[in-house]
């Protein structure tokens, strides 16, 4: 479950652990961890470009540039770089089948 | 508007400039709305860690830590008195006839304006590099958030590129973190650096500030490189490929790059309320117009990077200018603005060093080969634009290309597409125009449309 992700924690260690779902599969984070970081702790990328065979793990992790969407189990897309993970949260690298 | 009702004032971003600005209007008695992005006030440079981290502003904002708290602290103390009305993580995604569709949490609302004050601030100048679709390659600005506040380093091994006060800044907060930097490269030279130095003397506590932080770099940092390709493999980022200032081929592993060069100014609601825009030969980029208090007519005022590019402490500064301008405007008696204007004026002059000693990289830009990707939203390749670019106006290329039309909405690739044009059709930048900015700024479900009916 404790996968090597791409960051490296360097500091703020000490923070409670949230466990959430990645497309299905039970990982750890910590209270306070954007999406963005959740995944990127036990992951190396977010999703895969739609325009090229390269996948991406965002870009400016201030809300601009959209590189970071992340889907839902239930509710909306998500900028990984902007919403916190919370516990149980049910995440997806690709859009469900039913995204209108 | 009846007389009996205070006027309606919102403010757009709670960074330095936004909080002065609020911070001037409550003094005077008005009660603004402040809408801004983040979940704690304080903008990009000053950004908060979520409740619940423990590192202190010193740790967080070193030298500038005083100036970061007492920010922080006085918007904190307004909004706990209710003497401002605080709408965070909240996106303004469209403005029309003086109403703001804000996209928040719980969907959009409009919020109607009398007086609007713009501090939307600035992100990092990006220029493409081949391989920089790649995942782990990243903003500077990026790398800084990442450390800041969530306290994560965004790779195992990091490479910078670019140049500007931010690549030696974020190179050696990092450093001093204990993230493992593997170089920091800096496309201007040093004959280059050189040259924006008697500018720079007019804050020679900065300018000394920054020498230090590029000491602290050691042998990490190298000027006047050539950066040839972000080499990459299935998962992302492998090395970086690039030419020392005495043409010798380097590879430098590393699994992350943070590039910018300096900042582009975030103009997209400046466009859309209707303000003038004016090439900045300096910065190389488009800049809404406004008078030198951040007047830019209609009721709408600017101040901060994202019409001047002056850093942190510029923006405090011209946000209480352009605060001051809305309380004349209004019949307010008027806080006296020539200490500012003065302080203003220094800051400027050191900007403008900054903007010679770290430029652009317009040749780089101009030299890329076919296939590198310029839009990293859909992948449209240098190839594409040049192809396109016979038309010689920036919408045009836009529309046939489709460069500028992705997500971001051609926030980090519209200089460089300009710059390709220019190049192609033997022009200069400003001749090719810039894209036009359209709603939604941030592109927002459709359901958050329909709830707003
Ligand atoms: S990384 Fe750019 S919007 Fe999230």
């Amino acid at each position: 479950m404790m996968k090597a992700g791409r960051i490296v924690r360097l500091a703020e260690r000490d923070r409670a652990e949230v466990k959430f779902f990645l497309d299905g599969e039970i990982r750890s984070a910590l209270a306070g961890d954007t999406v963005l970081t959740a995944m990127l702790a036990s992951g190396q990328v977010l999703r895969k470009s739609e325009f090229g065979p390269e996948p991406r793990a965002g870009f400016c992790l201030m809300g601009a540039c959209q590189d970071c969407w992340v889907w839902q189990d239930e509710g909306p897309r998500i900028r990984a770089c902007s919403a916190l993970v919370t516990e149980g949260m049910r995440l997806r690298t690709t859009v469900r089948e039913s995204w209108p | 508007m009846s007389e009996t009702l205070p006027p309606r004032i919102v403010i757009v971003g709670a960074g330095p400039a936004g909080i002065r600005a609020a911070a001037t209007l409550v003094e005077a008695g008005l009660h603004p709305v402040v809408i801004d992005e983040g979940q704690r006030a304080g903008g990009q440079i000053y950004r908060r860690p979520p409740a619940g981290f423990i590192r202190t502003p010193q740790q967080l904002y070193g030298s500038e830590a005083a100036k970061a708290d007492a920010l922080h602290s006085l918007f904190d103390r307004l909004a706990a008195e209710g003497r401002l009305t605080h709408c965070a993580a909240s996106s303004v995604i469209a403005v029309h006839e003086g109403r703001l569709h804000v996209l928040g949490e719980g969907g959009v609302q409009v919020i109607i304006y009398d007086r609007l004050i713009l501090a939307t601030g600035a992100s990092d100048r990006v220029a493409p590099v081949p391989g920089w679709q790649s995942a782990g390659v990243y903003s500077l600005g990026a790398a800084q958030i990442a450390l800041k506040a969530q306290g994560v380093a965004l790779g195992r091994r990091i490479v910078l590129i670019g140049s500007g006060p931010l690549l030696t800044l974020v190179g050696a907060q990092l450093v001093k973190a204990g993230a493992d930097v593997a170089a920091v490269l800096d496309t201007s030279p040093w004959h280059q650096q050189m040259r924006g130095l008697l500018q720079l003397a007019s804050r020679p506590f900065v300018a000394l500030r920054g020498l230090a932080l590029r000491a602290r770099l050691g042998g990490r940092y190298h000027a006047g490189v050539t950066l040839e390709r972000i080499e990459a493999d299935g998962k992302g980022v492998t090395a970086m490929r690039w030419r020392d200032a005495g043409g010798r081929e380097r590879l430098t592993p590393c699994d992350t790059i943070g590039m910018g060069w300096h900042l582009r100014a975030e103009t997209h609601l400046a466009d859309l309320v209707g303000c003038a825009f004016t090439y900045d030969e300096e910065w190389r980029q488009w800049l809404p117009k406004s008078d030198e208090v951040g007047r830019a007519g209609n009721g709408v005022y600017l101040a901060g990077d994202g019409v001047r590019l002056l850093g942190a402490d510029g923006a405090e500064i011209a946000g209480r200018l352009a605060a001051a301008a809305c309380l004349a405007d209004l019949g307010h008696p008027e806080p006296s603005a020539s200490a500012d204007l003065r302080k203003l004026a220094r800051v400027g002059r050191f900007a403008r060093g900054l903007a010679c000693a770290f430029p652009w990289p317009a040749a780089m830009v101009r030299a890329l080969p076919d296939d590198a990707v310029v839009c990293r939203c859909e992948n449209v390749t240098a190839g594409a634009v040049r192809e396109n670019a016979g038309f010689g106006e920036a919408n045009r290329v836009k529309s046939l290309s489709r460069v500028g039309m992705g997500r971001c909405q051609g926030r980090y690739c519209q200089l460089a597409a300009v710059e390709l044009v220019a190049a192609q059709a033997g022009c200069t930048p400003d001749a090719v125009g810039r894209f036009r900015g359209q709603a939604p700024v941030r592109p927002a479900p459709i359901g958050a449309f329909l709830r707003e009916g």
